[in-house]
């Protein structure tokens, strides 16, 4: 929030001039017929994306020659706002002339940039970049009728954000890499997340496979599993504070003692842990079964020690409390 | 034609008789009227006209209260807050009541205090858009519920509530009933002694006063936790120096609205049917709710095919002013909540587009506004892909 979030309403002062004039002015809105694309012998293709009900549809004509397999002519129906309407405008233009394959290229951004009237300054406010993505996809559905293909087929990643087409690698990657913690952080470094906000979590503008919040938990979470992983750090253990030496040993606990001893119906606790002359203390208590067995502390009590030992530090002294 | 206002249900103009009755109190008679020398207590005859003219236009007890507030937000914020700060101090669970059709200046209030462990019981409306009183009388349980809140006349839509059936039940059950009359007051009769509502809210910018004013009437023997503390305006109920030029305005602007209530009844209501006749004889159009149910001054219909935020850009491209919920037009992109809710038959919360007239809509305006929408509706329904059956 700043001085130029205070005053609502600026809607439309943010749309570029060529946004304007299109919507004003539309140049390739029309239809193409059967009989237009016959009388040219070239193949006629007519994609339809979206739904009235999404309140953004379009509606896209390709006339392609089979011989070169480009685009000739391209026209367009759109049921959307002034942005939806403007950005069909371009898309339209933009597949002309082009081949097929070269079309399935053109991105939203791309859509976005031609609307532009200066380099730097972009065409539509950050909440209207999704209007261009709709361009997108009617592109490759026509491609992929004209192929006669699943749309699928054209996508080679999976991407999250689709204003700022953003995949899901390169979200994960600069979790890891930057150590990321919060949604912001994510925006301001790949910009997913910073136009419609669909893609945040459930319940914005569109529905969406892949959502930021679920991609932040779950990569954290590789993190932490990552920075368990013992067998990179236990050369490092005496330099790790207490906290993480526990996390060491619970992991180890957990994963390697406590199914031993579950299976006979017993259990233990770490109840405390010190660090004690270049040692490392850890206080257990028996649980279930191993309360009061003879052999907690006798063979049990060597299994947790030589265990702990030997899958986190040789430094671990166990002590049963 | 340079410009046509039919956005009403926004804002209105002030009347300039009302901008006249405010002049001489910003460099003439500035004081402040709880200063005991003459400079404060000049104003107070004037301010005592004001109070009569708010008590008589909405036929208040004397015995009533009708706090002056910057805003009818701040009057809903007031009254609901009030009735939980009250179960704060009292140490009960709280269940409130309100509707789906609320204007934010209360839903949002609500979804806040549901943050605070809150139950808030939301009502849903019946096919006529109408919040049902057998749904409000089933949701009250006289035990727990502490508050309902419904609006009058609903700002997207004008359909009228029975708000003297509401004020029945919750009187039969002990409730104490909020109304929010922002969009009632100005465009047909208010009166407080015919309906029994304990608070009612009210801005002074839709009835053609300023902005920035408001009241919230309280009824004898009921009380409210003030939102704002620090002085004794008020009678210590809302702190703050009172507004003295815009509250003597308001008051004026309301004496204006209740004597123009007949003229809102016949003319203003000839000019919106004229207004909804010319749009209902364009095809696949579809307007909310019967004309009799709703404020004289308002049409909120579904054009199909249209995308609200590009009609209203065409509009603007001629000079006509009107409003969509669209959620495109939204800046957080969702789509207004009441148009949701009011689901009829159209798909409203993308193609809903509301006009509201005022007493200063012109003939040569609605004309002007019949032959722009007409001519809009044929350029965006032909580039739009899904107006044409065939293709659905």
């Amino acid at each position: 929030m700043a001085k130029n979030d205070l005053i609502g309403g600026a809607l439309w002062e943010h749309y570029s001039d060529k946004v304007s004039d299109r919507m004003n002015n539309p140049r390739f809105m029309g239809e193409i017929t059967e009989e237009e694309a016959a009388v040219k012998g070239v193949k006629l293709i007519i994609a339809d994306y979206g739904a009235d009900s999404c309140g953004d549809a379009v509606r896209l004509y390709w006339m392609v020659d089979p011989e070169t397999e480009i685009i000739i002519d391209s026209k367009y129906k759109s049921f959307g706002c002034g942005t939806a309407i403007a950005s069909s405008d371009v898309t339209a233009e933009l597949c002309i002339g082009r081949t097929v394959d070269e079309a399935v290229k053109i991105t939203n951004i791309d859509v976005e940039k031609a609307l532009r009237d200066t380099p730097d300054t972009p065409a539509v406010p950050p909440q209207k970049m999704h209007c261009s993505v709709m361009a997108y996809d009617v592109i490759k559905k026509a491609a992929s009728l004209y192929k006669q293909v699943d749309m699928s087929v054209f996508e080679d990643e999976e991407i999250v954000c689709e204003c700022a087409r953003v995949s899901l690698s390169t979200i994960k990657d600069v979790i890891k890499l930057n150590d990321l913690r919060t949604i912001e952080e994510i925006t301001q470094y790949t910009k997913a997340g910073a136009f419609c906000k669909s893609c945040i979590k459930p319940g914005g503008h569109e529905e969406r496979k892949f959502y930021l919040v679920d991609i932040l938990r779950d990569t954290r979470a590789e993190i932490e599993r990552e920075k368990l992983n013992f067998s990179e750090e236990r050369k490092n253990f005496a330099e790790m504070t207490l906290i993480q030496k526990h996390k060491m040993v619970d992991k180890v606990m957990t994963e390697s003692i406590l199914p031993i001893l579950h299976a006979d119906g017993g259990s233990v606790e770490i109840v405390d842990m010190k660090e004690v002359d270049g040692y490392t203390d850890v206080y257990i208590s028996y649980k279930g079964a191993c309360a009061g067995c003879a052999a907690s502390r006798t063979g049990t009590y060597e299994v947790i020690a030589v265990t702990l030992r030997n899958k986190v530090d040789n430094s671990i002294r166990v002590n049963i409390l | 034609m340079e410009r046509v206002y039919l956005d009403n249900n926004a804002t209105t103009l002030v009347d300039p008789l009302v901008k006249e009755a405010m002049d001489p109190f910003f460099t003439k008679m500035y004081g402040n009227p709880n200063s005991l020398h003459s400079f404060g207590t000049e104003v107070h005859p004037y301010m005592k006209l004001a109070l009569d003219r708010l008590y008589d236009g909405i036929n208040a007890d004397d015995e009533d209260d009708i706090i002056i507030t910057s805003c009818a937000s701040e009057g809903n914020n007031t009254v609901i807050k009030s009735l939980y700060f009250d179960s704060v101090i009292n140490g009960k669970k709280p269940q409130m009541i309100t509707s789906l059709i609320e204007h934010p200046a209360v839903s949002e209030v609500y979804m806040f205090l549901e943050k605070l462990g809150v139950e808030v019981k939301w009502l849903p409306v019946n096919k006529e858009g109408i919040v049902d009183p057998d749904e409000l009388r089933k949701a009250i349980d006289p035990d727990k519920t502490a508050l309902v809140s419904l609006i009058w006349a609903n700002n997207e839509t004008g359909l009228i509530n029975p708000v003297k059936e509401y004020g029945e039940i919750c009187r039969e059950n002990g409730v104490k009933l909020h109304l929010d009359g922002v969009q009632a007051i100005g465009k047909i009769p208010v009166d407080m002694q015919e309906i029994q509502a304990d608070y009612m809210t009210f801005s002074g910018h839709k009835f053609h006063g300023p902005k920035g004013i408001g009241g919230l009437y309280i009824r004898k023997g009921v009380s409210v936790i003030p939102l704002i503390h620090g002085g004794e305006q008020m009678a210590g109920l809302r702190a703050g120096t009172i507004n003295t030029a815009y509250m003597i305005g308001m008051g004026y602007a309301l004496a204006l609205a209740v004597k123009n209530l007949d003229y809102e009844a016949t003319e203003v209501r000839r000019l919106r049917d004229k207004l909804e006749d010319a749009i209902l004889s364009i095809d696949d159009v579809e307007v909310i709710g019967s004309r009799d149910k709703r404020t004289p001054n308002t049409i909120l219909a579904s054009f199909r095919g249209i995308e609200g935020e590009a009609f209203l850009w065409d509009l603007n491209q001629k000079g006509i002013a009107a409003s969509t919920g669209s959620a495109c037009s939204s800046e957080s992109l969702e789509s207004n909540p009441t148009f949701k809710a009011m689901e009829i038959g159209a798909d409203l919360a993308h193609t809903g587009m509301r006009f509201s007239l005022s007493r200063y809509t012109t003939e040569e305006e609605i004309d002007y506004a019949v032959d722009a929408i007409k001519s809009t509706v044929e350029r965006l329904r032909g580039i739009s892909s899904t107006i044409n059956k065939e293709y659905i």
